[in-house]
């Protein structure tokens, strides 16, 4: 039992020792060893690797199993609920600010290197002494050396299957509110309704993403190997779809525990931050979905 | 919620399990404080090990002991070592053991999440550390990753990624707990004004953490691509460029550098007052100056780049930017020196430490402001004048305050006092030694000397055996502080609760030792001076 818990009359809470978080250690050493051997292709690779995921959705199902039976059991007060707010809010920046560094990445090939390799401005000789027959473009069908990379023939456009996943990320934003007002007014039935049509419409984003993905691949030659474009598209759309992916799952937990009754109009700050998490993929995409199909 | 129900909680909570088990699965700030600290305690030596090893290579001209690859790994882990190992966890066991005590709170706002920040460590250096044994040798291309060359890694090359991937992970999860701990763990009373500084420039650091490091995590996302999966992030062939890898990078290492020095100014501020017997001089224009210096951290990067071929703009921007930092630092100094001034100080061996800093540390910062002037630093670039700027800033900033702090706070933590007279000879023989260590490497730098080479022309040779035995017997002089720590674990007289005369803050109206959990309900507010006092 943990020393809790006289919420009310200014005591702290503070967690037991808990085996939790040596787990997820563990399981995380054990994911990155098993994956660069498997980068290294020492052929135990992938079995340590799947043995470390293993472990890590068992520590995940035990981590916040405890977290939601405390929950549940009304030890947290108020205090509790706002660090983690600020936890999940602050953890929500880092994830910005790794998108950054991708979105830094287009904008540095688009603005500076791109231009530069075609000899723009001051940097005439790149252009002579490396690649003089190159033309600088976006997109870049053609990198200045063929050798190693590979071509490709389009690129996906914006007016098709990327505007329709940015209507079902849109929509997907409004469902989740409607789902949280429901919550909020104490309709269950709303809030199984909304959650459960959030959750069908982040996997149809991820199901058509994918297929989008085959279309590259298959049809037109656009892979991760296809110079600066092919890298900045697949690198910034994949980690947004692991994103949206995670956030999927993250919602149909929520989807599960209000099936099962969890949650109160006042108390569900669980609900809250995959709602966040939810919001902040949603706005990433806008973000792709300007700079990276559009213009 | 009477008393004896509170107590009665109280009591029932101390009851930890025993053995390992306690350490691995423990959620007590302290615990978890000494873990981080003893930890760092081990780096430092694993990284002043690898030091040796450099500083025994460059003794004389020729190769000697170790071959170029192998010289050339010790310089990449020594820094990866120093800078995540043994700086930046160190600074996260004061965080630690110092912050709920001095803000009035029972322990951290997420005591899982804190110990899982502190057990990534151990098996995140794991990772790290086994790549010196793998075919192909540990990285060698440098701390900084650059491509194309880091991308010649053998087999540890993932290792290290994944080791940077999972340190990184441990330092945003300290960062948020510490943000949260500070912004909704503080007793009544303790507005934020009123915060002790090494708290104020904890919370700052902690915002730097949380900006900077994920960008790392892109970056060395990018070259793991580039490796494995075809991408062309930093090939020209591609369209990409090596020197975008080193923008990105920057705009992570340079708010690293204050993420590194932040809590040293804390400390600092901490000691120089106590031992003063005075306030700290001008407490909100060092909160403004710390803020001030985290935002320009963040738009000095490419004066790392000065000779990549940037823009004309470029080069001008990040020189003005980078000299705009001496504003903010020359406050600090100022009213360090200004603290001092007329007071009636005593040199215990913290303050031995503390003063120590703000002379070396100055020193850090002129040569940094030489190395922030555009046309001088085609000169300086990768040179040992660099490599001696950023140990004074490093060793004389930030393992001084480490050990300042150390000294400062080590009555506290373990109800003992040190040893002084002990202190005081690791305080002199280290100061002596590290200066004989690394001035003369400016006048190797200055003279051309580059750095991460094992061999070197003639003309070298004298200064670099000076600095070589000035390494020797810094690295010796080190064991006396463990030789300190362990004596005054073990025993010695018993600290009062203030420990120091001039003392002030919450963290002294607690016992020596402190209990199992500071602050079980808040102090009362009157018992709350502030910095400021």
């Amino acid at each position: 039992m943990s020393s809790a818990a006289h919420a009310d009359h200014g005591a702290y809470y503070v967690p037991d020792p808990s085996r939790w978080p040596i787990t997820a250690t563990i399981a995380i050493f054990t994911m990155f060893v098993g994956g660069a051997l498997s980068l290294n292709h020492v052929s135990a690779g992938p079995m340590v690797l799947g043995a470390g995921f293993l472990l890590f959705v068992y520590m995940l199902f035990g981590w916040f199993g405890a977290v939601i039976g405390e929950s549940e059991s009304g030890k947290y007060n108020e205090q509790v609920d706002v660090s983690f707010r600020m936890g999940m809010g602050w953890f929500i920046f880092s994830e910005v600010m790794f998108f950054a560094a991708f979105f830094g990445a287009l904008y540095y090939a688009r603005m500076y290197s791109v231009p530069w390799l075609g000899g723009e401005g001051a940097k005439v000789a790149t252009n002579q002494f490396l690649w003089p027959q190159f033309t600088a473009a976006w997109p870049l069908f053609n990198p200045p050396s063929n050798y190693g990379f590979e071509q490709f023939k389009e690129t996906i456009g914006a007016w098709g299957v990327p505007f329709w996943n940015t209507c079902i990320l849109l929509t997907s934003g409004g469902t989740v509110t409607w789902a949280h007002w429901g919550l909020q007014k104490g309709n269950r039935g709303q809030l199984i309704l909304g959650l459960a049509a959030t959750v069908a419409l982040g996997a149809l984003f991820v199901f058509m993403q994918a297929e989008e993905y085959g279309h590259a691949y298959h049809e037109l030659g656009l892979t991760l190997n296809s110079g600066i474009y092919g890298a900045t598209f697949f690198m910034l759309t994949g980690f947004h779809g692991f994103h949206v992916t995670m956030g999927t799952i993250m919602l149909a937990v929520i989807l599960g525990r209000s099936i099962k009754g969890h949650f109160t109009p006042k108390h569900h700050f669980a609900f809250e931050a995959v709602a966040w998490y939810w919001h902040f993929v949603d706005v990433v995409w806008i973000g792709l979905f300007i700079f990276v199909y559009w213009l | 919620m009477s008393q004896a129900a509170a107590h009665h909680e109280h009591e029932h909570h101390d009851h930890h399990p025993s053995g390992i088990t306690r350490w691995l699965t423990t959620t007590n700030h302290k615990d978890i404080g000494s873990m981080y600290l003893i930890f760092s305690l081990i780096m430092f030596f694993i990284g002043g090990a690898m030091a040796m090893v450099i500083r025994a290579e460059l003794f004389q001209p020729g190769l000697q002991f170790v071959d170029p690859q192998f010289f050339n790994s010790m310089t990449t882990m020594h820094a990866l070592v120093m800078i995540f190992g043994a700086v930046m966890p160190a600074w996260t066991g004061f965080a630690n053991w110092m912050i709920p005590m001095m803000i009035g709170a029972p322990d951290m706002a997420l005591p899982r999440l804190n110990n899982w920040s502190f057990w990534i460590l151990p098996f995140a250096f794991t990772l790290l550390l086994s790549t010196v044994f793998m075919p192909g040798g540990g990285p060698a291309g440098g701390w900084t990753m650059y491509p194309p060359l880091v991308l010649q890694t053998g087999a540890a090359f993932p290792f290290l990624i994944f080791a940077v991937h999972f340190m990184g992970a441990s330092s945003i999860a300290g960062a948020i707990n510490i943000i949260a701990t500070v912004f909704n763990m503080r007793a009544p009373g303790m507005t934020l004004m009123k915060l002790p500084l090494f708290v104020w420039t904890w919370i700052i650091t902690a915002f730097l953490l949380i900006a900077s490091i994920p960008v790392l995590a892109g970056a060395v996302t990018m070259l793991l691509t580039d490796k494995f999966f075809g991408t062309a992030f930093f090939s020209a062939a591609g369209g990409g460029d090596p020197v975008m890898f080193q923008h990105i990078f920057w705009f992570f290492g340079h708010p690293e550098v204050y993420i590194l020095i932040l809590p040293a100014f804390g400390i600092v501020s901490a000691i120089i007052p106590t031992f003063a017997r005075k306030p700290l001089f001008g407490y909100s224009s060092m909160v403004y100056a710390s803020a001030a210096i985290a935002f320009l951290s963040f738009i000095v990067w490419a004066h790392h780049m000065f000779t990549v071929g940037m823009p004309l703009a470029g080069e001008l921007f990040f020189m003005y930017t980078t000299v705009l930092i001496a504003v903010p630092t020359g406050v600090k100094v100022f009213n360090w020196v200004a603290t001092m001034w007329q007071s009636s100080m005593t040199f215990e061996t913290p303050m031995l430490f503390a003063i120590a800093f703000v002379i070396l540390f100055t020193i850090g910062g002129f040569s940094g402001l030489m190395l922030g002037v555009t046309p001088v630093d085609f000169q300086y670039h990768d040179t040992y004048f660099v490599v001696a700027h950023f140990h004074y800033v490093l060793v004389t900033g930030a393992v001084y305050a480490l050990m300042a702090g150390t000294y400062f706070w080590l009555p506290k933590w373990t109800g003992h006092m040190y040893d002084e007279g002990l202190g005081k000879l690791h305080f002199w023989m280290s100061t002596i030694s590290v200066n004989v260590l690394f001035f003369p490497q400016h006048f190797l730098g200055l003279a051309g000397m580059p750095r991460r080479i094992p061999d070197y022309s003639v003309q070298f040779a004298d200064f670099n055996m000076i600095s070589s035995l000035g390494g020797f017997v810094f690295g010796l002089s080190q064991l006396l502080f463990v030789v300190v720590i362990v004596k005054c674990v073990k025993g010695g007289a018993k600290a009062t609760d203030q420990v120091w005369d001039g003392a002030h803050g919450l963290e002294w109206t607690l016992p020596s030792p402190p209990p199992y959990h500071s602050f079980n309900t808040p102090p009362a507010p009157e018992t709350i001076e502030g910095g400021m006092r």
